[in-house]
């Protein structure tokens, strides 16, 4: 059954996530909410190794996710589940793709989709914020503190992302650096 | 060679070079499938690639399901959509097998911890540089905060009931699609705009 369950929920995300890799995290952060295979903070690890391993994004955590619930099987149950949309409606596009180009109502539908997609991701990232910085204490006190290194690490890889000679790297070095920085603060 | 089991490990190769996502691709692809397979040209592979942008799923696979369709249909499709995403079902599962066996260890603890920060920033850098391109007038404003809201609103605040099943990403899009479309076809065209 979760394999079935597994095929249909990345169905879904490959049928429904416009615009890339990054545009599936929303989708499979609502798999982790919906089902409680996995928390947001797992989902946060997944995508670091998404990003810092061959293979396309939106796969490698497909694939990742699959693993995660069920296996290698589960890493191919997902992993189908997400190519299948693509490969009917790339194939139905094929035969028309003139006039799919040059498609008004395509080009209209697309308008309002690429804000959602962003959207979306936006949301599905402050959840994951959410989730890193701020530590829930136990569960009855409700108590909440804020892990103040991992906003700081997090906030001076922002802006070393935007500093002109740093922007160009690829993510993986971000990634390698933090690991280092967590591993020597002990964080 | 077997021309089959050549489209499946050109993509496998292009699979493996694809390091960070669908734009990375476009080089390996120009290399690969242009220069030295010859299975498409420079311009048909700039359109495969603009409809792979612009049609849901995952960017890589759609341009190369694209290609692989082109050249020998149905089954060159799925040949080709397989073998790109080979590379990542074996590496992704030695990597989640490896670290799912080895999380107890604090200095792989220490590490994620270090490295869960650093995704949180990659995830804002996306978003600012995904929003420069699709949240520039009114109406897309205007989608963004409705459909931010209902997200959010979901995952954060907790709806329950008929508006947690209306903020799923899925049906969310669907809404935001109908909406662009209203928004192009009902309100005033600005001058400028693309004619028919």
């Amino acid at each position: 059954m979760i394999l079935l369950r597994l095929f249909y929920e990345f169905f879904k995300t490959g049928l429904f996530a416009v615009g890339g890799g990054m545009a599936t995290i929303p989708f499979l952060q609502n798999i982790g909410a919906t089902t409680g295979w996995f928390t947001d903070a797992d989902l946060t690890t997944m995508i670091a190794v998404s990003e810092s391993t061959p293979g396309p994004i939106g796969v490698n955590m497909a694939t990742y996710v699959g693993f995660t619930c069920a296996g290698l099987p589960g890493a191919v149950v997902a992993t189908l589940g997400l190519i299948t949309p693509s490969i009917i409606i790339i194939i139905i596009i094929a035969g028309m793709l003139k006039k799919f180009r040059q498609s008004k109502l395509v080009d209209d539908v697309f308008y309002g989709l690429r804000p959602a997609s962003t959207a979306l991701i936006t949301s599905a990232g402050l959840s994951v914020a959410l989730s890193i910085f701020i530590l829930v204490g136990g569960t009855e006190t409700h108590t909440f503190s804020v892990n103040w290194m991992s906003l700081i690490l997090a906030a001076l890889v922002f802006i070393g992302m935007r500093v002109p000679k740093l922007k160009k790297l690829h993510p993986i070095v971000f990634i390698g650096v933090s690991a280092l920085i967590g591993i020597l603060f002990r964080m | 060679m077997n021309l089959y089991l050549d489209l499946f490990l050109t993509f496998a190769k292009v699979g493996v070079c694809t390091f960070g996502g669908g734009y990375a691709m476009l080089p390996i692809l120009q290399r690969e499938v242009v220069e030295n397979k010859g299975w498409a040209t420079e311009e048909e592979l700039t359109d495969y690639f603009a409809i792979g942008q612009c049609t849901p799923g995952v960017i890589a696979v759609n341009t190369a399901t694209f290609i692989g369709y082109k050249y020998k249909g149905v089954i060159g499709g799925i040949l080709t959509t397989l073998g790109v995403v080979f590379p990542s079902l074996i590496i992704i599962t030695l990597i989640a097998a490896f670290l799912s066996n080895f999380a107890h260890i604090p200095a792989v603890q220490h590490a994620l911890a270090g490295v869960n920060a650093c995704v949180v920033a990659l995830i804002a850098s996306s978003v600012i540089k995904l929003g420069k391109s699709t949240v520039k007038d009114g109406p897309t404003v205007f989608i963004y905060l409705l459909i931010l809201a209902l997200a959010a609103g979901s995952s954060l605040l907790g709806f329950s009931g008929v508006l947690k099943k209306l903020a799923s990403p899925a049906v969310l899009v669907v809404i935001a699609g109908v909406l662009g479309l209203c928004a192009r076809r009902m309100l005033p065209k600005k001058q400028g705009g693309e004619g028919k």
